[in-house]
């Protein structure tokens, strides 16, 4: 190659740095709140009816972005679990169970084309209430939510094309718990499958984000689903824990952090309950030298900055390949200037508010542990609003595989980036955690994904891409991530009872 | 499975044991049982022993009444072994699982005396020798084949592929039904290690005799150590060190025992392990064996990759 | 010119994961740009655009008409910015020159046997020469698709860096023509050996080979600006030429400089847009966010 030896560069410094200060800028786009109706109190949705709850108690459902209320809502109690049980209890034995399958799917897909009609409203209440951004709920919770009841509805009349060899019959009654951090889709990723294999369903939302689910439950009613067919009950810790020891619940599935699981299965221990827990993780996300770096470090952002890192399948523990760690992580240190933080209603906002006081405290915690440790904390240069719930998006540099951010999750924007130099070296530290949810892998070679992809002691692997969701992709851990799947065929298994070969036998 | 009508001219056991009865003055060669750990027969660390009876009150034999550090070092093993058991090619681990049979098949004899010395009819030992073999050789078909019953390539929205295939849990902890001593143990091990997983299992406490023997014939089966290994000793004291170790995933547990089943799964919270109780299996019969038994013991797995987009713009593709 | 020791060795240059690079400029596509925001940006991107005809049929008289239009892009709108450049054959340089003086607006010409490249090299350094000579502020170039292809990027290399030396004080804009390269990859490594050469900027298309410019496209060339200007200091411009005819997507290609290389980019010091009719779909959004009023394009003069 012919070398013209003319303006000599410099070469290359650390000092270059790009300015995101840019002088043209976003004016300020907000969603209009008009199109949303959030009442100003809320009862318990039972067999079908809205019912003072036997409490007699109420508590607030606050916006985190500003901390104002939003609107109040029912505190269940055991007698109003009560109360839901035996409703669905009612409606499974009474109608559910004997409705033929391909009724009992219209009347899913009937309710997932009504969420997809309403769903402009939806992604403004799970906005206003769980404090994501509205790019997130409009462009993903939703839709995914209305998508997972249009799956399963497809599957009711088609059980006994799941599992070779088996007949199925449906449980009973399942009690279901669900999380704050996807609220609407995770309500779906509970009732759709219930439905669809003939279950009825008692529902809690998060006491934090209840307003979608009750949303859900207006519907419902709508969608002229049989009373008691889903009951959704609100109400917090105590609420849940009456309904996991109902007597004539049958199924339990649990979404939500490790340390209430194990107290589940201990609370179902020496009952028939079937039991599926979906619970924390601490998710590798592993970067060679020789992966689609840009495409990597988008993939290292939807990691750990979708949803403000409140996702279990997080990829919260960076791993890059020493080699080009300095390149991605000032790519990462650009790029985390341009994500937008503040108002979740605004159509341009990139990260919202976080979900609660409690959890910003948490996340506090683990930054200021992460400093204590000797961590380097790199924060985006955003201003916050004053008002509500906010984190910035936070790396630490120069973690150390034995330091506690991480080892635990935080379920904030929090990134630990560690480094690596091998292949050996990287899959054992990425399996060096008592969970399994989730793992992420960036190289360009072929033969090596699959080596990583098969290593890593995780569920759900992704490979050159990270937080992916599909109704027909089975999603769930191994090890203290929980058990059982969610999202596909394998999704139905564990709301059927499989008999036949081997009755009476079960995997509890 | 095909009927179990055993043909007792196809037995041969004219060895051994039934020399005793026709009264010949040789001095019997007792057996001593040990346990099996990575490989090797080992006596208890513990040193003790225990004599188990049979109905007409013999002693057996001095078995070994394994302490929970006997656990601990089988659990050692059986992690070590997991990485290289379950990256072996399907295909040769049928290969194992058969041998394991023919192995099997060779010693019938002495599994039917040991049988009957622990209470079993002749007719009735003979039938769960046979059926153990048929069982070994009915999970040695599996190995290549399970995969692909469970796995599934879901059409996700979306320029990915993506697909969900079943792996091994990892480490499983196994009490043996206590009836069916051979015929038991060895279906609860047999859909374990084919997929892919390695064990310990606890033999059956009052009918300890055929799983150590059966341990010399797997032994002999080309089963790399650690994969299987074989404890004897008391439910009641070993049952709680097989729950409780964080580093088993997985307990497998067969008797109709409500409170033991709940000591089981409140324990299973300290590391979430899967608890898996068959609690009402006829093992004798159909519902003994299934792929399910494999399935039980399996995580699945989902990954996704994008697929580049480029080309399919006109009529000709 | 690049030190010699800071020219890597272009088979390594980075992969690109393109359904990732896809839904990464889908993201920007969903930046909301509204109100001030908006016309803001629609007068940035009037000032971008490189006004171009680049026809067989080009007459001087059609140039003339071109060059007016650049200078006064809609005089009953006060305040609008100039185009930044008007891009011609070189046969037109001259006239361009002449019609647009004192105007700031800078000619630029294509040459090296544009479009399709396939000439001598001494007939492409001629021609360059030529477009120079004449007048011409900025060349376009293309490069040798072929020889790139058949993997020999010495050629193509030596040929940018030639081309370069003809440019004299000429800025040199080089022509990838994407549509012809098809992967992201080709697209990335022709990126780098037309920066490593000596390019002042990276353009995508002629305009007369479909695709021509893209989102996704553009982003893996700004990003390879972005990674050029981190190894050696200097500062490379990009134009995306071809298809770029709505002003709802020229606003996203500024959303993607900024969020990409930031402020020291959006200028048009160092981003253009290669159009010849995005031009007038910009001036009736101004009207209309002006007015209020929905417009039509025969209020509006083609040329």
């Amino acid at each position: 190659m012919k070398k013209k030896q003319k303006n000599i560069l410099p070469r290359k410094s650390n000092t270059l740095k790009l300015s995101f200060d840019t002088s043209w800028t976003y004016a300020p786009a907000p969603e209009s709140r008009t199109s949303a109706t959030i009442q100003p109190r809320y009862d318990l949705f039972i067999n079908g009816k809205w019912t003072k709850p036997e409490s007699g108690k109420y508590f607030e459902t606050i916006n985190p972005a500003n901390e104002e209320t939003l609107s109040e809502i029912a505190e269940a109690n055991a007698a109003d679990v009560n109360k839901a049980v035996a409703a669905a209890r009612n409606a499974y034995e009474k109608y559910w169970k004997k409705l033929p399958a391909k009724e009992r799917g219209k009347y899913i897909f009937r309710i997932a084309r009504m969420m997809q009609e309403k769903s402009r409203e939806l992604a403004i209440i799970e906005s206003l209430d769980g404090g994501k951004p509205i790019r997130e709920s409009r462009d993903f919770d939703i839709p995914e939510a209305a998508n997972h009841f249009f799956y399963y509805a497809g599957w009711a009349d088609k059980l006994d094309y799941a599992f070779p060899g088996k007949k199925t019959a449906s449980l009973g009654v399942a009690g279901q718990i669900i999380p704050w951090n996807f609220p609407l889709l995770m309500a779906a990723w509970k009732i759709a499958p219930a439905l669809a294999t003939g279950n009825t369903v008692v529902l809690k939302p998060a006491e934090t984000t209840p307003l979608t689910a009750l949303k859900l439950a207006e519907l419902i009613q709508e969608a002229d689903l049989p009373p008691g067919v889903v009951n959704i009950i609100t109400g917090a810790g105590e609420t849940g824990a009456a309904l996991v020891q109902h007597p004539d619940i049958n199924k339990i599935a649990f979404t939500g952090s490790t340390e209430v699981g194990k107290m589940i299965l201990r609370a179902v221990a020496g009952t028939n309950k079937k039991l599926t827990l979906e619970l924390g993780g601490k998710a590798a996300n592993i970067i060679f030298e020789d992966a689609p770096l840009d495409q990597a470090v988008e993939g290292i952002i939807n990691g750990i900055f979708f949803n403000q890192g409140h996702v279990c399948c997080a990829g919260s523990r960076l791993y890059i390949q020493e080699s080009v760690a300095n390149t991605v992580i000032r790519k990462l240190k650009d790029r985390i200037e341009t994500l937008i933080v503040g108002d979740p209603l605004d159509k341009n906002t990139d990260i919202g508010a976080i979900n609660s006081k409690k959890q910003l405290e948490t996340i506090h915690y683990y930054i200021k542990t992460g400093i204590q440790e000797g961590a380097e904390i790199y924060e985006s240069s955003c201003r916050l609003p004053s008002k509500g719930f906010w984190c910035k998006p936070t790396l630490f540099l120069n973690v150390a595989q034995s330091s506690r951010i991480a080892q635990e999750e935080i379920f904030g924007p929090v990134l630990a980036i560690l480094t690596f130099r091998t292949d050996d070296e990287v899959i054992e530290k990425a399996n060096n955690t008592p969970y399994g949810l989730s793992a992420g892998v960036w190289t360009d070679k072929g033969s090596r994904i699959f080596n990583m992809t098969r290593k890593m002691r995780a569920g759900v692997v992704w490979a050159n891409t990270y937080n992916k969701f599909d109704p027909t992709s089975p999603f769930g851990g191994y090890k203290e991530s929980g058990f059982g799947r969610e999202g596909g065929l394998h999704g139905l298994m564990p709301y059927l009872h499989l008999s036949n070969l081997i009755p009476n036998s079960t995997r509890k | 499975m095909e009927k179990t009508t055993v043909k007792k001219s196809s037995l041969s056991v004219s060895e051994n044991g039934l020399e005793r009865k026709k009264g010949k003055k040789r001095l019997e060669v007792l057996k001593t049982y040990k346990i099996y750990i990575n490989g090797q027969f080992l006596r208890t660390e513990s040193g003790r022993y225990y004599q188990p009876v049979n109905a007409a009150g013999e002693k057996l034999a001095n078995v070994c009444l394994c302490s929970r550090k006997d656990f601990r070092d089988a659990v050692v093993a059986a992690r070590s072994a997991f990485g290289g058991w379950s990256s072996r090619p399907a295909l040769n681990r049928g290969q194992i699982l058969y041998r394991m049979a023919e192995m099997l098949e060779g010693r019938k004899a002495q599994f039917v005396e040991e049988l009957q010395r622990q209470d079993v009819s002749k007719t009735k030992a003979e039938k769960e020798v046979l059926l153990t073999v048929d069982r070994l050789i009915y999970y040695a078909g599996w190995c290549d084949k399970y995969q692909q019953i469970f796995s599934t390539v879901n059409p996700v929205s979306g320029s990915y592929f993506n697909f969900s295939v079943p792996e091994p849990t990892g480490v499983v902890s196994i009490i043996a039904p206590q009836d069916y001593p051979l015929l038991g143990l060895v279906s609860v091990m047999a859909p374990a290690i084919a997929g892919g997983n390695t064990c310990i299992l606890l033999a059956s406490e009052k009918k300890p005799l055929c799983a150590i023997t059966l341990a010399e014939t797997l032994h002999a089966s080309d089963l790399p150590p650690g994969v299987v290994n074989i404890l004897t000793g008391k439910l009641s004291e070993l049952i709680k060190w097989f729950a409780e170790h964080m580093d088993v995933n997985a307990t497998v547990f067969c008797e109709n025992d409500v409170e033991t089943q709940k000591m089981l799964k409140e324990k299973s919270a300290l590391n979430v392990k899967r608890m898996i109780f068959y609690d009402n299996i006829k093992w004798e019969t159909e519902q003994g064996q299934s792929p399910y038994f494999i399935f039980d013991l399996q995580e699945t797995k989902t990954t996704w990759h994008p697929i580049e987009n480029i080309g399919f713009g006109g009529g000709a593709y | 010119m690049i030190n010699s020791n800071l020219i890597p060795d272009f088979t390594l240059s980075p992969r690109i994961d393109q359904t990732g690079a896809e839904e990464r400029a889908l993201r920007f596509t969903r930046r909301s740009i509204k109100k001030e925001s908006k016309i803001n940006g629609l007068k940035l991107v009037l000032n971008m655009i490189d006004l171009t005809t680049l026809e067989g049929k080009d007459t001087e008289g059609k140039v003339k008409q071109l060059c007016y239009k650049a200078m006064h892009l809609h005089d009953a709108l006060p305040g609008l910015p100039t185009v930044a450049a008007v891009c011609v054959y070189p046969l037109f340089v001259k006239t361009a020159k002449k019609a647009l003086e004192g105007s700031g607006i800078k000619v630029a010409s294509v040459a090296t046997a544009f479009p399709g490249g396939q000439a001598p090299r001494d007939v492409k350094i001629r021609e360059t020469k030529f477009a120079v000579n004449e007048g011409a502020d900025e060349v376009d170039m293309v490069i040798s698709r072929g020889r790139f292809h058949a993997g020999e990027y010495n050629y193509v290399f030596d040929e940018i860096a030639a081309v370069k030396e003809a440019c004299g004080p000429a800025r040199l804009k080089v022509i990838l023509e994407t549509g012809e390269l098809v992967s992201f990859d080709k697209i990335r490594r022709a990126s780098d050996i037309a920066m490593y050469a000596g390019a002042d900027f990276i353009k995508t298309s002629t305009g007369k080979i479909q695709p021509a410019a893209t989102l996704p496209v553009t982003l893996i060339m700004l990003e390879a600006i972005r990674d050029f200007y981190y190894k050696t200091g200097k500062k490379v411009g990009m134009k995306p030429a071809g298809g770029i005819s709505k002003s709802k997507t020229a606003l996203h290609y500024l959303v993607m400089v900024k969020e990409v290389l930031g402020e020291g980019w959006l200028t048009n010091e160092w981003f253009r847009f290669g159009a010849s009719s995005l031009a007038n779909d910009v001036l009736m959004q101004i009207a209309k966010e002006t007015t209020g009023i929905y417009q039509a394009a025969n209020y509006f003069s083609i040329d």
